[in-house]
């Protein structure tokens, strides 16, 4: 698939502080792309890199084909983790002037603008201050601002802070219908269920370093342990727990269901299939629960992530 | 992309339309021209104020010199105790006593010379006693050593030195008064206009940096273009205050004059009496011409386009100072410790300004002060109107300008770093460090 963003081996020392660390990403054409890291990590210094905000000390970065350049401001849009607009300024004018600035015409932005504001259902606040909305109106004014320029790449940094669920679900589903309109997004956060549910690629950066990256299905392939969570029914639970324990890994599994029957975690070793553990299973109860444990983003990013602390 | 006009529009418009900005400029000349008329009225009611002086003059040498005036009453009292007169002024409430003793001798007379008070007398009254009383024991005392007065008087002689350069062109005292107020006028300008909107400049890239909108602008401008846009959109709007100031001052001055026009007229009577006295009188009449002459001779040419470009180029060089301590600080209570080194050398060349030129316009500290590119638009504007070579200026304007570039680059590079640094103000170590970045 085509690439619309190539990071490479960027990085970035500030003083003796090294911020970034020969760190390269490549963000596939019309993906959602998640950036994911602790606090801390670089994530921020290497979204400032490809919003030239900061010039990187080497690597390079390539946009859609072409190492990048000033011409590249109108094809980003970019809204901040730590975001803001000029308090005193009317909403409308604010927004004409930072669509102005990322290169659209004045009578142009002001179409988009209506379009928007209309679509987001706050057409009304045209002239009103920034300081009379409440945090997550101007979020609202801000998410529309991003992406008014209709720009390649969306840099979103903990995009869905400050809104409440019925917003922050009304942004999620505009940033999927940017991607399908061919936008490609990039999308920083610490809300991993929402990574989970929109990203399609990942990369992890811890401690200037990139540790991890790749589709999230892969990732995801690379980090299960054949693990499955089973629920069996017979008459003596505790003789089959006794029994499975010697034949596999097993470990006391809890979720919830409606009869009293055994739950285990099995991890399976490299001989053993799902279909032998299946059939061992349904010849000695009746089973009620079969599933492979995948491990979630969380784990991941938790388990890389101390991992590589104790290294 | 260029985006400096839009950005340059966005400041301007921003601060001319802030209601504080407003407020100001329209009050502002309103204040002024209010507390002008109320210390004018004051202190006419202060001059009417009519005192009564009472004179014991018991060696009868002096007492005819004393004639009253308008604001003063003299109260010659004769064959009086000083107890009882003393008594006599303190009931009537009269100003004070003045109590000449009898004694023959003019030189011991005239250090016996006393002045009662309920409470302690103005200066200028007893200045005013005194240089009377002076005049007059001086004159007694010619006579009495047998001294020619008329002679005296006739030959003494007034000197005022013509003064002319070498190339023919005269001038006088008065043109040096002129030179200085101009010289003056255009430092002092520069001085207010650095301070006032440099300030403003500061503030609005705090707030820029508080409302944490300046993340988005630099995605999408290079911070060089927003540092310049915001001191260049800022000084017009200073420049618009400025102007409106002038404007709204004369016309409220007019009014206030055309309102209260008859009351004034009186109430400067004596003021304009003197104006008329001094037309008539032919060599005051010579000093106003001298005066006219003096300004004509100024090299107004010059003055003007070096007000300009030392204007421009010392604004510039400040401002963005100025734009950099902002950036480099998240609130307007941390500036304080960065502003020192920069009101620092404005006062210094104030300073200069106002005690050197004046002394000596051409020499070592005036000249040297005059090209160290801190200092050299207040000093270099002060000293243009006593005539600077044109290589000295030039040089000056060229170093003037070779800081600036250098202090905006500075600048550019704290305030690139220092608007996207929150927390804990930088020291300047840190300052320096990121310059390097």
């Amino acid at each position: 698939m085509d690439k619309l963003l190539e990071v490479n081996g960027a990085s970035k020392k500030f003083g003796d502080f090294i911020a970034l660390n020969n760190v390269s990403i490549s963000v596939p054409k019309g993906s959602i792309y998640g950036l994911l890291g602790p606090n801390g990590a670089g994530k921020t210094t290497l979204i400032r890199i490809i919003n030239q905000i900061t010039l990187p000390d080497s690597g390079t970065v390539v946009l859609d084909g072409e190492p990048l350049n000033e011409s590249h401001i109108k094809d980003i849009g970019y809204l901040p983790e730590e975001r803001g607009l000029y308090k005193s300024m009317k909403v409308g004018e604010q927004a004409l002037y930072l669509a102005q600035l990322k290169g659209l015409s004045k009578s142009v932005a002001k179409e988009r603008l209506k379009y928007w504001f209309d679509r987001l259902d706050i057409g009304d606040w045209w002239n009103k201050k920034i300081q009379e909305l409440s945090k997550g109106m101007a979020q609202k004014i801000q998410f529309v601002v991003t992406v008014l320029h209709e720009p390649k790449l969306l840099i979103f940094d903990e995009p869905f802070s400050g809104f409440d669920p019925i917003n922050a679900n009304l942004i999620k589903d505009e940033i999927l219908r940017l991607r399908e309109n061919g936008a490609t997004v990039i999308f920083s956060t610490h809300r991993m269920e929402s990574v989970e549910e929109l990203c399609d690629d990942i990369a992890l950066i811890h401690k200037s370093n990139k540790i991890l990256d790749g589709k999230i299905l892969d990732v995801k392939r690379a980090y299960k342990s054949n693990t499955f969570e089973i629920g069996v029914n017979t008459a003596n639970n505790s003789a089959l727990e006794k029994e499975l324990s010697d034949k596999f890994k097993t470990e006391p599994a809890n979720f919830k269901t409606l009869s009293n029957e055994l739950k285990l975690n099995i991890q399976l070793n490299g001989n053993q299939s799902s279909n032998d553990l299946l059939n061992y299973l349904t010849s000695k109860g009746e089973v009620s629960h079969f599933v492979e444990l995948i491990p979630s983003v969380n784990d991941i990013f938790i388990q890389t992530v101390t991992e590589n602390n104790l290294q | 992309m260029n985006h400096l006009p839009l950005i340059i529009k966005r400041e301007y418009l921003s601060k001319v339309k802030n209601k504080s900005f407003i407020v100001m400029t329209i009050l502002s000349p309103i204040i002024m021209i209010a507390l002008i008329s109320v210390v004018a009225y004051l202190s006419q009611l202060n001059n009417d104020k009519v005192r009564t002086i009472s004179i014991l003059d018991e060696s009868g040498k002096v007492k005819d010199i004393f004639e009253s005036t308008d604001n003063t009453t003299y109260n010659k009292l004769d064959g009086m105790s000083l107890e009882d007169a003393k008594t006599l002024v303190t009931e009537t409430s009269g100003y004070g006593l003045l109590h000449i003793k009898d004694i023959e001798n003019v030189k011991e007379l005239s250090e016996n010379i006393k002045f009662y008070s309920e409470e302690s007398p103005s200066l200028t009254v007893i200045s005013k006693l005194e240089n009377k009383l002076e005049r007059h024991l001086t004159l007694i005392n010619y006579e009495n050593v047998g001294i020619d007065i008329d002679k005296i008087k006739d030959s003494k002689v007034t000197v005022d030195i013509f003064q002319e350069n070498f190339v023919g062109e005269t001038s006088s005292k008065t043109d040096s008064i002129i030179k200085l107020i101009f010289g003056g006028a255009a430092g002092y300008l520069l001085f207010m206009f650095i301070i006032i909107y440099g300030n403003m400049i500061m503030r609005s890239v705090i707030e820029e940096k508080t409302s944490r909108i300046i993340e988005v602008i630099v995605s999408s401008v290079k911070p060089v273009q927003l540092m310049l846009g915001k001191i260049i959109g800022t000084s017009l709007a200073g420049l618009t205050q400025f102007a409106i100031w002038l404007i709204l001052g004369s016309i409220l001055l007019f009014v206030v004059s055309a309102i209260f026009g008859i009351d004034m007229a009186q109430m400067q009577t004596p003021q304009q009496a003197a104006i008329q006295q001094a037309m008539e009188n032919p060599e005051v009449n010579t000093k106003i011409q001298e005066a006219m002459q003096g300004f004509f001779n100024l090299p107004l040419t010059n003055l003007i386009i070096a007000f300009i470009f030392f204007f421009i180029s010392g604004y510039l060089l400040y401002s963005s100072l100025y734009a950099a301590i902002g950036a480099a600080v998240d609130n307007e209570t941390d500036t304080q410790q960065f502003m020192l080194p920069i009101i620092m050398p404005l006062i210094l060349a104030v300073y200069i300004g106002i005690f050197t030129v004046i002394e000596d316009p051409h020499g070592t500290v005036s000249t040297v002060f005059s090209f160290i590119p801190f200092t050299s638009p207040v000093v270099m504007l002060m000293r243009i109107p006593f005539g600077v070579p044109i290589w000295q200026q030039l040089l000056s304007l060229a170093l003037l300008i070779g800081t600036f570039v250098f202090t905006v680059w500075i600048a550019a590079k704290i305030y690139r770093v220092g608007i996207l640094m929150y927390g804990k103000k930088p020291t300047y170590k840190e300052l320096l460090k990121w310059i390097k970045y």
